[in-house]
């Protein structure tokens, strides 16, 4: 075996005293394309951080050819060679690509102004040498998702570079650009670059890697060949043995017989979206399972209005609806709680009362006025219900933590009572108490009589969440369970690697 | 025409290996140019009889124009960032009064200047720390400013003008001819050519755009973003104080109400020219097009016998319809 390109030695990183890392160690080699997996908060993108020198490690040593570095930020990971491929962070929509690939480094003449003419130049020869076919003057907005994110790896390649971070590379683009992506990464591979591939998606690592690191709570537990394992011993190291125990299923009845509360019906947008069709009923719990970029998200913000369609129709309570915005939507009594709540679901710097009662202040006027008794009795009513932990209704909502502001989000829409609930991540970033605290309110929300929909890439949350699980890839509904018929979260992770 | 919807299809259909290669003429770019035609030709054409396009009249807009221009060349760079400089009048104004007390006490025309060009400087320099120590938006550093600077300005000699009889500076400083050529057009033509290099062939000017095109995509790209705030900064103090000379050399005189309301004038040219208000897009050239179109604008509707308020009324709606029909959306 040669001698390993690049060296993290027991890693150790925690936040607010909790351990995301814990003596981890990964090794990746000259040539080698070597693939990072686990599940959410595995701890993946925590130690590709410290790589890249965003965080610092609490413990542990990075060798890079052997010698010990010390990388304390972005500018140290530079030197020692090391490029991260962000997605879609570092590039300058209103620039060229050219300009772009060169930003901070372009040549000059010899009066000290830019020689553009020698920078298109060279992004020409670069782009040649890596078979991507994108014209260096053309402005980097203009370009479509993959060949953004090929201009991304060109700048990262137009410096000197040993070891190449891909972080989800494929999770927007389209099969025929991950084609191109994997060819490309192959000359890569075989000019020398060692190559670290974060992925979720089992098949393209079978494909393009050539040993695979597995993490699981923050700890390493395996590397393997990829040539040697298969996907069931892949999900059986993701998944572990230890199932939570906080997140039981508990079988749960509601009426089938009656009809859907919403019915979709052939909704498709570009390849994004394919002719995704079904219905959900009044006190049911439908959990969408996929990979990142399957299309799920753009599946709920096409049927809430906030994103695009092509075609397709949609009905609330058997009465078919035109749904062009969120406020369409709204009347027609459906609600979506957006995946990221600090941007689009709470206005953080206004109280827990203000925020619960935003959307329904119509409902609250006396005259001209906000009725405050009605308004304090309204939020203090939700307060209760969902158990959100605060001192008063007037304390400001960044003051709380994440549970507990995804809790105003729910009790914001309820407030309005709708019929249909869509949650998009629900319990992304909050921590495992108000996880379970969420998990029991939507259930409730259910036993209610509402329609939920449940998008999560945490499947033991929506193995414990769903009574029915739709499964998204590429676009398309590959596969629906019933909830009653999956054992197992391995089965779960089959039918979303589109096997 | 490109809008933002077609290049989001764009993005869902591109399966093909051959990015579209679309180099299409977008005539938004170029608003400016054709508007400024019109403008020129409208007012030939209906105040012929008045004298609108004798040699006397259009040299008059460009010794009218100057100061707006060459404010509005250092704005092109505020602006690119996505940021932008309210207090440029209110220097220019200050910049006037420092440059002519220091002529008055005898430090001599280059200690005027200096004082004159160190008071824009000055300002700029707290403009610009402000912003980027503080975090305070260059909207409200630069309203502070632009309040606080015109009260100096009234303050400094209570309200009275300076009066600046060295020949020299009056003539290097707005009122002299060379020639036929007034030098108020040789510094106009100066600063831009200056502005253009710096903006296209510098990596200050590409560091520049690339801050105003994505702030925090143009930090992990190694730039210095707020470096380059506060040099624009520093840069539009620097023009503005340069203003308040042209401005003090033309009237021969100091005075707290040169440059007045001058902020309005100066964004609406930049613009108009086509850099957006969004960061990102800018173009020299183009400020000094939107500023002589402000300017030719103003000359004509004086000809027509229309008044301040009037003028003030029509510039307003001006830069409603630049935005409105400049306005670029840009995918992020």
């Amino acid at each position: 075996m040669e001698k390993p390109m690049l060296s993290m030695k027991n890693i150790s990183k925690a936040f607010n005293g909790i351990t995301v890392l814990d003596s981890v160690d990964f090794s990746v080699e000259k040539g080698e394309v070597h693939a990072l997996m686990g599940g959410n908060g595995a701890g993946k993108s925590t130690l590709m951080k410290i790589l890249t020198g965003v965080y610092s490690a609490d413990q542990g040593e990075i060798y890079i050819d052997d010698q010990l570095v010390e990388i304390k930020n972005t500018d140290d990971a530079r030197k020692n060679y090391i490029s991260m491929i962000f997605q879609e962070f570092s590039l300058i929509p209103t620039l060229t690509v050219a300009q772009n690939i060169f930003l901070t480094r372009e040549d000059k003449t010899s009066f000290g102004l830019l020689n553009d003419k020698e920078c298109v130049e060279k992004t020409r020869k670069l782009l040649q040498e890596l078979e991507v076919d994108i014209d260096p003057d053309e402005l980097v907005g203009n370009l479509g998702v993959g060949y953004w994110q090929m201009t991304e790896i060109a700048k990262a390649l137009s410096q000197e570079t040993k070891i190449l971070v891909m972080d989800e590379p494929t999770a927007s683009l389209t099969k025929k650009e991950t084609k191109i992506l994997f060819s490309f990464i192959n000359q890569l591979k075989s000019k020398g670059y060692a190559i670290i591939y974060i992925s979720h998606r089992m098949d393209e690592i079978l494909e393009v890697c050539d040993r695979v690191t597995i993490l699981r709570d923050g700890k390493h537990v395996a590397t393997e060949d990829c040539k040697q394992i298969d996907l069931d011993m892949v999900i059986q190291y993701i998944v572990g043995s230890s199932m939570n125990k906080a997140f039981e299923w508990k079988e749960r009845e509601y009426a089938t017989d009656v009809a859907p509360v919403l019915e979709v019906k052939n909704l498709s947008l570009g390849s994004k979206v394919q002719d995704v069709n079904f219905n959900l009923y009044p006190g049911e719990i439908v959990g969408i399972a996929g990979l990142m970029g399957s299309g799920r998200t753009e599946t709920v913000s096409a049927i809430f209005g906030t994103g695009p369609k092509d075609s397709g129709d949609i009905s609330v309570n058997g009465q078919p609806v035109t749904i062009k915005n969120a406020t369409d939507a709204i009347k027609a009594g459906l609600a979506l709680i957006p995946e990221d709540r600090r941007v689009q679901g709470l206005v953080l710097e206004h109280s827990v009362k203000d925020n619960i009662i935003l959307p329904i202040l119509s409902k609250m006027q006396k005259g001209l006025f906000i009725d405050n008794k009605k308004a304090d009795k309204v939020a203090n009513d939700f307060v209760k219900k969902l158990n959100i932990k605060t001192d008063d209704i007037y304390k400001t909502t960044n003051l709380l933590s994440g549970g507990n502001q995804q809790k105003i989000v729910l009790a914001k829409w309820l407030a309005n009572d709708p019929a249909v609930l869509m949650l998009d991540e629900p319990t992304i970033g909050v921590d495992i108490g108000a996880k379970t605290e969420i998990v029991d309110v939507v259930r409730e929300l259910a036993d209610s009589g509402k329609a939920i929909l449940v998008i999560s890439s945490e499947l033991p949350e929506l193995l414990a969440l769903s009574d029915r699980i739709l499964v998204m890839h590429e676009g398309r509904i590959i596969k629906e369970m019933q909830r009653r018929e999956v054992n197992t979260e391995e089965e779960l992770q089959h039918a979303i690697q589109g096997f | 025409m490109q809008s933002k919807d077609s290049n989001l299809n764009d993005t869902v259909v591109v399966g093909s290996h051959t990015v579209s290669r679309k180099k299409t003429f977008d005539w938004r770019n170029y608003i400016v140019y054709f508007a400024f035609i019109g403008v020129i030709i409208y007012f030939s054409v209906t105040l012929h009889d008045q004298g609108f396009v004798s040699t006397d009249n259009l040299l008059n807009i460009i010794r009218q124009t100057a100061m707006i221009s060459l404010m509005g060349l250092a704005m092109t760079f505020v602006i690119s960032t996505g940021e932008i400089d309210l207090s440029v009048g209110s220097i220019a104004a200050l910049s006037s009064l420092t440059a002519a007390l220091a002529l008055q006490a005898g430090y001599g025309m280059i200690g005027g200047v200096a004082v004159g060009l160190g008071t824009g400087l000055l300002v700029g320099l707290v403009n610009g720390l402000l912003l980027t120590k503080l975090g305070i938006p260059s909207f409200l550093v630069t309203l502070a400013t632009l309040g606080t600077v015109g009260g100096l300005a009234m303050w400094i000699t209570d309200t009275a003008p300076v009066p600046i009889v060295d020949a020299t500076f009056n003539f290097v400083f707005g009122s002299g001819d060379i020639g036929p050529i007034p030098i108020l057009l040789i510094w106009t033509i100066v600063a831009t050519i200056i502005a253009h290099l710096l903006l296209r062939k510098t990596s200050f000017g590409r560091q520049t755009l690339a801050t105003g095109g994505n702030e925090s995509a143009a930090r992990f790209s190694g730039v210095n973003t707020q470096r380059i705030k506060l040099l624009v900064f520093l840069g539009s103090g620097f023009m503005a104080g340069f203003a308040g000379l042209l401005y003090a050399g033309r009237m021969h005189a100091g005075r707290f109400t040169f440059g007045q309301g001058d902020e309005l004038s100066v964004i609406a040219a930049v613009i108009l020219g086509g850099t957006s208000l969004f960061g990102g897009v800018g173009t020299v050239i183009g400020t000094v097009i939107g500023s002589l179109m402000i300017g030719t604008i103003n000359n004509g509707l004086i000809i027509m016998g229309l008044d301040v308020s009037q003028q003030m009324m029509i510039k307003g709606l001006i830069i409603i319809l630049a935005v409105a029909f400049g306005r670029k959306a840009i995918k992020r």
